[in-house]
């Protein structure tokens, strides 16, 4: 095991592998490279009584039934996955290419969060747009993103007030952070737009449309544009993999 | 002619607050979608088996009693676990019955959870209840509009019509010794970030006691008691939660975490409270005291075996009722039900007289 990952008690029915404190690139690949060893495991078996594993920024908590297994067996074959894990490499995941429409009703802190850095709305959505952020983990409430890293100018912390209604797709920042709400929820993050993409289907293969380690970028689109879009998502007639960005096609699991 | 109205019961009233849920939703905390679900399994199993359904299959967890129910559309067998208090009747006409038996109600005849002797969850089984499936499970979660009654997260409201299978033939059933109370302590295992807290931390957690606040739900339990000093920030980098987790903000009072909560959480938890224990923690009314004791992995998950193995014992403890009509207390007195008279729980009385009791606050303090 690398010595910088720790293995912490979640109680009798859950374990949680920890490979640091931060929110990092590093670890994200850590995570996900664990993630994947262990379902590869569990599909061979090799892991009885396994429930689910949750990836977060800096861990991955397995669930599992402890009448079916227990503490000393998942740690038993857990331990061949530790080795090294801690330097796994990014892996590639799905590319996702997500219209935004910024500023206006659809973002209304887009002109104080211009004003807190010194700069125009402009070159907040260019900054905000011109970035690829990597999907962290999914959490806060079902299919929220947590996407980085944002460039360092807009690294903010939350709002003093926070919203109590925050919009479904509000394209949101903080804490060197950007994030969409799938859903209305209060939130304290900066609103810069809205994205009419459906980010969480009940009834969809996968309910969540992005998942832990996938590769999101934003495109600028119109008031008029947004709407357009929003009614075809709302008619079901742009199906998930619209959203895909061809472009990195490499990228496909 | 018209058609058959369909069987089923009607929500007259869903009391203080009810759901439909199952065992739960497995497999998408990795999306933030936690497992819902009922609260206590073992209630929903035994609910399940007095009334001859499955055991996982959906039930109607309900807080606090003020449920009521009335068939539709013909007869329904339906069965109460939890230490609750019912009433049966058409009208005017009305009698008291103990929970953890099976009944059938009669076309119109109305069931009330009159209220809770103990606790705050009773769940009702309705033979052959079977609701759509969202993601794996009937399990209501409102949050993210999944499961329940209208496949969208609802709870349960005045009018709703859950469709339901004729009641079949047969004798009622019956759990002669239903569980007594246990008054240990919630038996805890620190971690994951309990270096995160002060060792007085640590011990004041298992020292005192903990009141259950207003603020205790199917999300979780928020308690207040002695403060619970971080060593170090009060936040940490978000990390997963489990049922169970005790997540403690910065004002140093914890939160029990439960069946409905987030799955991550930027708070550090100081421990986790066993499986076995959740249900007894989810239990508890607002104003109640509870203690912490700890354990270790290893005993954590003894007594999750011990548990199960209780469950198991009461399946097996089920008996159908021949003598249908008697009086319940006296077929007990009378040993009838085979051995159970000195191994009822303490505090179990079947409950033939109709005048309310006041709740002694004693009585339920853990």
């Amino acid at each position: 095991m690398s010595p910088q990952i720790r293995l912490l008690d979640a109680g009798d029915a859950a374990l949680t592998v920890e490979f640091g404190d931060a929110i990092a690139p590093g670890l994200l690949a850590a995570v996900n490279a664990l993630d994947a060893a262990v379902a590869r495991l569990a599909r061979a078996g090799g892991l009885p009584g396994l429930i689910e594993a949750v990836p977060t920024f800096r861990s991955l908590t397995l669930l599992y039934d402890p009448l079916l297994t227990c503490r000393a067996d998942v740690e038993a074959a857990l331990a061949p996955l530790l080795v090294g894990a801690g330097e796994a490499q990014s892996a590639s995941g799905r590319h996702w290419r997500l219209p935004v429409c910024y500023g206006g009703e659809a973002g209304p802190d887009l002109e104080a969060t211009a004003a807190a850095i010194g700069a125009t709305a402009d070159e907040v959505v260019a900054l905000h747009a011109g970035t690829e952020y990597r999907v962290y983990m999914l959490g806060f409430m079902p299919g929220f993103p947590f996407m980085g890293d944002l460039p360092e100018r807009l690294c903010l912390p939350r709002r003093a007030e926070p919203r109590l209604r925050v919009a479904p797709g509000s394209v949101a920042i903080a804490t060197g952070l950007s994030a969409i709400y799938p859903w209305e929820s209060p939130g304290g993050w900066h609103l810069l737009g809205r994205c009419p993409v459906r980010l969480f289907d009940p009834a969809a293969a996968e309910p969540s449309l992005l998942a832990a380690g996938d590769c999101v970028r934003f495109e600028p689109v119109s008031a008029a544009e947004y709407a357009r879009l929003a009614a075809a998502v709302a008619a079901g007639e742009l199906p998930p993999a619209h959203w895909r960005a061809e472009a990195a096609a490499g990228g496909g699991r | 002619m018209s058609a058959a109205r369909p069987i089923g019961v009607e929500v007259l009233s869903p009391g203080a607050f009810a759901t439909l849920q199952d065992g739960g939703r497995r497999g998408f905390r990795r999306i933030g979608v936690p497992w819902a679900g009922v609260l206590d399994r073992r209630l929903m199993r035994l609910a399940n088996a007095l009334a001859g359904n499955a055991e996982d299959s959906a039930v109607i967890e309900c807080f606090d009693g003020g449920l009521q129910l009335a068939a539709r559309g013909g007869a329904v067998r339906v069965a109460v676990a939890g230490h609750a208090a019912l009433e049966i009747g058409s009208g005017e006409e009305r009698r008291a019955l103990p929970a953890w038996r099976s009944l059938t109600l009669a076309e119109g005849e109305v069931l009330r959870i009159r209220r809770m002797e103990r606790g705050r969850l009773a769940m009702v089984a309705v033979a052959g209840l079977a609701p759509a499936v969202v993601m794996g499970s009937a399990a209501t979660y409102a949050r993210a509009g999944l499961g329940g009654i209208d496949g969208q997260g609802r709870a349960l409201a005045a009018g709703d019509l859950l469709p339901a299978a004729a009641a079949a033939e047969g004798p009622e059933r019956v759990l002669p010794q239903p569980p007594g109370g246990d008054a240990a302590p919630i038996r805890v295992i620190p971690g994951p970030q309990a270096d995160h807290f002060s060792a007085e931390a640590l011990a004041a957690l298992v020292a005192g006691e903990y009141r259950v606040t207003a603020e205790a739900d199917r999300m979780g339990v928020r308690l207040e008691g002695a403060t619970l000093a971080h060593a170090g920030a009060a936040e940490i980098v978000s990390d997963a939660t489990v049922p169970g987790s005790i997540q403690v903000p910065g004002k140093g009072q914890p939160i029990v975490l439960l069946a409905d909560a987030q799955t991550a959480g930027g708070y550090p938890k100081i421990a986790t409270v066993i499986s076995a224990d959740i249900p007894r923690l989810a239990a508890l009314r607002p104003g109640e005291t509870l203690r912490f004791a700890a354990v270790d992995v290893a005993e954590g998950e003894r007594l999750a075996r011990v548990a199960e193995a209780c469950t198991r014992e009461l399946l097996a403890a089920i008996r159908p009722l021949y003598a249908e009509g008697v009086d319940l207390a006296a077929l007990y007195a009378c040993n009838l039900v085979g051995g159970v008279v000195h191994a009822l729980g303490p505090d179990y009385r079947p409950l033939l007289d109709p005048l309310p009791q006041q709740a002694d606050p004693k009585r339920n303090t853990l």
